[in-house]
């Protein structure tokens, strides 16, 4: 335990040392960003104070971060802004010539009948706030993926599965269009809960599976793509910004 | 005499023959100047047509329609549109327009304080001025008064109210029926038979359970769906009295939650059990709460991982992290990009509707019931107007398409 403790104490050192050395050469910003950086990279290793002391960090400042950005961002233009113009004026003064909005007050109440469940004994109250917001969301969604994903559906894949275009048969979009016609209907198959998945039906539900891990598979490789530009971002970061390796 | 002679013709010559020279060179310029005039003869007038309020909005927008000869498109570089709310007043330019598209679509302001404010139900008049390639303009007639409204039904979107109507009959039949005690059945997703043996595994060992609402607000249907599916697992924890963690990345998803747990260990019996801090708020920075709930995983260990609900481009990092600690871990989401990482990653994987099934599955309440036969019956007319579709077209009758067509 005591060599552990040592050895501990050797990685602190000599962090504190480098990132004394590299605040004088770099600045302080780059410098902690680039420490913060291998800290939670320190994770693949394995859970230690570095990345705990990160983790924290991270998470505090984003909690206050994103609590500024809702009381600066969305109340005071949003709703005092709207409500009472000239009370804002100090530090917006775009709006406080706008006309007062009065049905702002409907936000607000919804709001504190939010607030209400702080309270033990009007907590019930903030329920009635999150089913209206529930509500009319569920609602106004309802019809929106119904026109994208169902009636646009019908539209988007309604195709030829024979298809001529100027010099006669076209195969390559024949192909595409039979591949669009049976990839919809086995995927609709799987989807259906109704039945269980036996016989023809369940030959079209396993192929819609098959259709489904095959989009999978080539979403997944588009997806590692952009994670790796991600990461190659960060290393840019810490050899290029920081070590100056790259120019 | 004879050098007088000579000073007196040179005076003459100086004097009489040269402004002579420069007069006709003046008059030698004259033809060009006339030349520049037949150049510069304006372009053909345009005649305002038309104004016509664009149908299925909410007003304030009016496109404006013109006459121009054929021969006069050549000479022109485009048109200006003006307009002004009097005949008499000034006129403001309010776009410009090709010179061989004979309409122009005014996009008016829809707030009064905003200058470009463009009022409902209120004349307004158009002049167009065709902008010749010489320079020189021709001005239309004033043409209005025209005057934009709004519409209170919009006709394109038709197809999604038959749609809504239709949804809606299924889902208040089926509900009904459900409630009347009719049996519906769903069938059984592997993901959700493993919930039991999921939360007993984690009772065996003695270790807490995660479970992860994902980053949706409380409004996002996934979210919605996992509400239930939480309130199943957290009364199976209850009832086997082991440790459930539920971090939130949004506060109002936070306080749903609370009330969902708690209402499941008064279910089971346990009210005691439960205290608030199962479920506690971490913060609504995507990553910093990637970063939270990995820590909350390799420290506590959980035995088993529940993330169900919307997820974004946190779900590898968690189910990875999840992986490397062995837990067993039970994914779903409707975010189809996301959906490759729990499969690779994970037990097992509710994709997409799945996740909606399973709320019905396990919560076995009518309304969810109902909702998913509805469904189902609703994806089986898909398929056989898709099916009747790719039918007529075969045969070369594009009617269904155009049936189903949404003008937005």
């Amino acid at each position: 335990m005591a060599a552990r403790n040592i050895a501990g104490y050797v990685v602190l050192a000599l962090i504190v040392i480098a990132f004394a050395i590299s605040v004088v050469l770099k600045g302080l910003l780059l410098t902690v960003g680039a420490f913060l950086t291998l800290f939670i990279f320190s994770f693949l290793y394995k859970d230690n104070p570095y990345y705990k002391f990160a983790e924290h960090l991270f998470v505090g400042v984003s909690a206050a971060y994103w609590m500024c950005m809702g009381f600066w961002g969305t109340m005071v233009p949003n709703l005092f802004g709207k409500l009472y113009p000239p009370m804002v004026g100090g530090v917006l003064p775009a709006l406080k010539d706008n006309p007062a909005e009065f049905h702002m007050v409907i936000p607000l109440i919804l709001g504190i009948m939010l607030l209400m469940r702080l309270s033990s004994k009007a907590g019930w109250i903030s329920k009635w706030a999150l089913a209206f917001i529930v509500g009319t969301t569920a609602g106004l969604n309802l019809v929106r993926y119904l026109r994208s994903d169902f009636i646009q559906q019908i539209n988007n894949t309604a195709l030829s599965l024979y298809v001529t275009g100027a010099t006669g048969f076209d195969l390559g979009a024949t192909v595409s269009n039979i591949v669009i016609f049976i990839g919809v209907m086995c995927g609709l198959i799987y989807f259906f809960f109704s039945k269980e998945h036996k016989g023809a039906f369940g030959v079209g539900a396993r192929t819609g599976i098959i259709v489904l891990m095959v989009t999978f598979g080539a979403s997944f490789g588009y997806t590692v793509m952009a994670r790796i530009s991600l990461l190659v971002g960060r290393m840019q970061f810490l050899f290029g910004d920081w070590l100056g390796m790259i120019r | 005499m004879r050098y007088k002679c000579i000073i007196a013709a040179a005076v003459l010559f100086v004097g009489l023959i040269l402004p002579q020279a420069l007069f006709a060179q003046e008059d030698a310029e004259v033809p060009d100047s006339l030349l520049a005039e037949v150049q510069l003869e304006p372009p053909p007038q345009p005649v305002v047509t038309e104004g016509v309020d664009r149908p299925n909005d909410n007003g304030h927008k009016l496109t404006v329609k013109w006459k121009y000869p054929e021969e006069g498109v050549d000479l022109i570089e485009g048109f200006e549109v003006y307009r002004s709310m009097s005949p008499d007043g000034e006129f403001q330019l309010r776009g410009q327009s090709p010179a061989d598209y004979f309409e122009y679509f005014d996009i008016g302001g829809v707030d009064k304080s905003d200058p470009d404010y463009m009022a409902n139900d209120e004349d307004y008049y158009y002049k167009i001025v065709a902008i010749g390639k010489n320079g020189v303009s021709s001005e239309s007639e004033i043409g209005g008064p025209f005057q934009t409204s709004g519409q209170v039904f919009h006709t394109g979107k038709i197809p999604v109210l038959i749609g809504v109507v239709i949804f809606a009959f299924f889902t208040v039949y089926f509900i009904s029926s459900a409630k009347k005690g009719k049996e519906l059945y769903v069938r059984p997703l592997a993901g959700i038979e493993a919930v039991d043996e999921a939360v007993g595994r984690a009772t065996e060992m003695g270790k807490p359970i995660l479970y992860i609402l994902g980053i949706g607000t409380a409004a996002d249907i996934a979210t919605i769906a996992s509400f239930t599916i939480l309130g199943r697992v957290a009364k199976k924890v209850a009832e086997y009295q082991t440790d459930l963690i539920v971090p939130c990345y949004e506060p109002i998803v936070m306080s749903i939650a609370q009330d969902v747990v708690r209402s499941a260990y008064l279910e089971a019996g346990r009210p005691d059990q439960y205290n608030d801090d199962m479920v506690f708020f971490v913060t609504n920075a995507q990553f910093a709460y990637v970063a939270g709930v990995n820590g909350i995983m390799v420290r506590e260990r959980p035995a088993t991982n529940f993330y169900l609900g919307y997820f974004a481009a946190e779900s590898l990092i968690l189910a990875e992290t999840g992986n490397s600690i062995g837990a067993i871990q039970i994914a779903g989401t409707d975010q189809i990009t996301q959906i490759p990482f729990f499969v690779v990653a994970c037990d097992y994987t509710l994709i997409g509707e799945e996740l909606y099934a399973a709320s019905a599955y396990l919560g076995r309440d009518p309304l969810l019931l109902g909702s998913l036969k509805a469904e189902d019956w609703a994806k089986g007319i898909l398929m056989v107007v898709f099916l009747i579709g790719v039918l007529t077209v075969a045969f070369g009758w594009d009617g269904i398409r155009e049936l189903v067509r949404v003008n937005l």
